[in-house]
């Protein structure tokens, strides 16, 4: 249906097929999140990888800093509709999270947690083989409070809303539980290039 | 409560176009297949070219659920945006515009609920707020209810005579505006940015702490709110945000 008198602001044709569908470019960085920006000390952070109910193991900030740190640049979208180019991250990949824990991928499904009660589910098959990561640095500097920081997920390839903030576990689950949006109406697993915004799309 | 149902697209019909400020106006819209909605709700809104390019934005429910089926956005305009200029510019009675909703599980409120409740609104931020104020006014309830807004200049307010007639009901729902341009006008309003002082004032006119807060607005706008009320004594698990992005 065309929307009388619309034309709507181009992107340009270059970038037009990293755009998914009802996303527009952003510029900036905004920030979505269901409560206040909790600030976490580096002192006091940790880290637990569990396996339903049983941690496996935990680091601290020194200790997790001490893991392969890589890089990831790569294309965002929230679920707001905007969409960012070209973020660059670093952080540990979740292959050398387990690697280090000494596990291979235990069960199909993931629960990301965070500090602030926040959780959210992706399969686990999305977090390995190089497809996401702990990011600690955003653009060269250590990831703000209000960007998710000390921690956060970074599962660029789906929904924004996946890559928890503030992040202090990754919990292996067998069967695929929804997290706190997810239980809220929005989607299991949110590709943005399906446009899988909410239950049923 | 989880939306079991999908959410389709479907055709809403412009009813009418308000005035609220200089650079506010409400749309007042019908669905073709009616949908109740809840306080702090939003709809999605997609925009289509005659080329099939298309756009979508979010846009808060400003109307009380008991006004369904009509839905009412309200939309600042944003100079130099895509969205929000064509709205002010172009939409007028009888447009029909494609829409989804409702939208949202968290950032919702109900009478049943209880309170008091604390609302924090900056700018446009205010409209899922204004939704649960007239919720509250339609359901003749007493919960205590303060609204704390923060716009530039009193002219800029938005829906002020409407809240300011829902505040000399006297029933217990409260308004003090923080103007950040001007003096304040009225004895109860604040000629400065919210802070944790003046978090602190405002609180005062609950007769119990907030049992739930909602903060709105820009995302600078929320991280200042959300930070005077933690300093002002309320615990970070009550506070409830919204953030509509710049
Ligand atoms: C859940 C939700 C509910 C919303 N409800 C409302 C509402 O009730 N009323 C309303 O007017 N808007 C609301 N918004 C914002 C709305 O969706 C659009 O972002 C806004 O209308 C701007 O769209 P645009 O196309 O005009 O500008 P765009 O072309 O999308 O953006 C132009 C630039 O302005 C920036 N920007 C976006 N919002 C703001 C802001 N508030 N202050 C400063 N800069 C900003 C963007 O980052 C962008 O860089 C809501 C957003 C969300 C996520």
């Amino acid at each position: 249906m065309a929307t009388r008198g619309f034309f709507g602001r181009r992107t340009p044709p270059e970038l037009a097929d990293r755009i998914p569908p009802g996303q527009y470019l952003e510029e900036g960085f905004p920030v979505l999140s269901a409560g206040p920006t909790p600030h976490v000390r580096t002192e006091d952070w940790s880290f637990t990888l569990k396996v339903g109910p049983r941690p496996v193991k935990r680091w601290n900030w020194d200790e997790f800093n001490a893991l392969p740190i890589g890089k990831m640049t790569r294309d965002i979208h929230c679920v707001t509709k905007w969409t960012k180019l070209n973020t660059a991250w670093e952080g540990v990949l979740v292959d050398d999270i387990l690697a280090d824990a000494g596990i291979e991928p235990p069960t199909g499904y993931t629960l990301a947690h965070a500090y602030d009660g926040y959780d959210t589910n992706v399969p686990t098959a999305d977090l390995v083989g190089g497809k996401a990561m702990v990011a600690l640095r955003y653009e060269g500097a250590p990831l703000t409070a209000d960007h998710g920081g000390p921690a956060r997920l970074l599962v660029p390839h789906l929904y924004f809303w996946k890559s928890a903030k503030w992040l202090n576990g990754l919990q292996f689950t067998e069967r695929d539980e929804g997290g706190f949006w997810e239980l809220r109406g929005y989607h299991m697993y949110g590709d943005p290039w399906k446009e899988q915004r909410f239950t049923g799309d | 409560m989880p939306l079991r149902r999908r959410l389709d697209w479907q055709a809403a019909t412009v009813r009418r176009v308000e005035t609220k400020t200089p650079t506010v106006k409400s749309f007042f819209l019908e669905p073709a297949e009616p949908f109740a909605y809840r306080a702090g709700q939003h709809v999605d809104v997609r925009l289509t070219a005659p080329d099939g390019y298309s756009t979508e934005r979010s846009y808060s429910i400003a109307s009380a659920p008991e006004t369904a089926p009509l839905v009412e956005l309200t939309v600042e305009l944003l100079e130099g945006g895509e969205v929000s200029p064509f709205f002010h510019e172009v939409v007028e009675p009888g447009d029909t515009l494609e829409i989804r909703g409702p939208i949202g599980g968290h950032f919702v409120w109900r009478v049943a609920e209880g309170g008091p409740v604390l609302l924090v609104g900056g700018g446009s931020g205010v409209v899922p707020l204004m939704g649960m104020a007239r919720h509250r006014a339609a359901q003749r309830a007493d919960v205590p209810m303060l609204l704390f807004f923060s716009a530039r200049h009193w002219d800029e307010v938005i829906f002020r005579d409407e809240l300011l007639d829902l505040e000399a009901r006297g029933d217990g729902f409260s308004l003090a505006l923080a103007l950040t341009r001007e003096p304040a006008r009225r004895e109860a309003d604040f000629g400065r940015r919210i802070d944790g002082a003046a978090a602190m004032a405002a609180l005062a006119r609950l007769p119990a702490p907030p049992r739930v807060a909602y903060v709105c607005g820009s995302n600078p706008f929320v991280e200042a709110a959300t930070a005077a009320l933690m300093e002002a004594g309320i615990p970070a698990p009550v506070i409830r945000t919204e953030r509509y992005g710049g």
